[in-house]
């Protein structure tokens, strides 16, 4: 298996906010949290898209990089997780996050913000799997349970995929193939685009080759 | 002899509460258990095997292409 990953095809997507509503039902989200939500661009214009977007779990996490206490850690799968005993409610992840991921309610201790929340692809946290203190902290763990995240499951287009790195990204390719066309994958060069998601080490690349001297004249 | 060995030791007793605390966060973040070990309930997807990742990963790559492909069914 290679890891988790999102995919949210524009071409799809209708706005029709299923996902948000499979998520908060499925995790029973607190009032005012949304781990996940339906962004449109251009709204009203013709061509205009929406894009389902939560935490896209990033190769190179920067809310891990940015938390002061060191909360965060990642599964053997690639998604990335957090540990809510650990968070103290600083709030540096939104900061960092490129996808505004990162929630907080407000129901903290002296009337700010609590600890953070945040889309775990359905996998739960720290807790023993599917045990009553991981859901009441992070909702269900599907994955333990053999599925794949609601909101990829739920979405009534397909525009939402979830799952293995590798598979969704199969069906999106055969699907392009078969339209012709909408091959952006938004947010997946910023998620995954970094070294760390598999490209070389710098230097290791061959330096660019200059173009072909076609139809230069002598 | 002896008030010095006393006043040494009383010294040492005082002196100990001006130094540091350890205050490291009692071995960092908690590691989850791998999802493949499953919940060890009945109450889980049929079809794969609880602890077993194998079956796991087959699990979810077959669930992927009937729930997400629509292109394999329509085939």
């Amino acid at each position: 298996m290679a890891r988790m990953k999102f995919i949210c095809d524009a071409e799809r997507c209708i706005e029709c906010n299923g996902c948000v509503t499979a998520c908060k039902a499925e995790h029973e989200v607190p009032w005012g949290v949304n781990r996940r939500r339906v962004v449109t661009l251009n709204d009203g214009v013709p061509g205009e898209r929406s894009i389902s977007v939560a935490c896209m779990h990033c190769s190179d996490a920067p809310c891990m990089a940015v938390c002061p206490v060191n909360c965060f850690y990642r599964t053997e799968e690639g998604v990335v997780l957090h540990d809510k005993d650990v968070c103290i409610g600083c709030g540096y992840c939104s900061y960092a996050c490129p996808f505004g991921a990162p929630q907080f309610p407000s129901v903290g201790t002296f009337g700010v913000r609590g600890k953070m929340d945040k889309c775990t692809f359905c996998a739960g946290g720290p807790e023993a799997n599917g045990s009553d203190a991981e859901f009441e902290k992070y909702g269900r763990n599907r994955l333990a349970e053999g599925k794949l995240p609601i909101c990829a499951e739920m979405c009534s287009t397909k525009a939402l995929l979830g799952g293995d790195g590798d598979v969704v990204a199969d069906i999106f390719r055969n699907r392009v193939l078969q339209r012709g066309k909408g091959a952006e994958v938004w947010g997946w060069g910023t998620a995954y685009g970094s070294r760390q998601a598999g490209q070389p080490p710098a230097g290791t690349m061959q330096p660019p080759q200059p173009p072909a001297a076609a139809g230069a004249k002598s | 002899m002896k008030h010095v060995l006393t006043a040494t030791v009383a010294a040492v007793v005082l002196l100990s509460a001006c130094s540091d605390k350890p205050q490291e966060m009692g071995g960092g973040v908690r590691q989850d258990t791998a999802a493949f070990n499953g919940t060890q309930t009945p109450f889980v997807a049929s079809g794969w095997k609880q602890g077993d990742k194998t079956s796991w990963e087959q699990q979810l790559r077959v669930r992927t292409q009937i729930g997400q492909n629509e292109y394999s069914k329509a085939k």
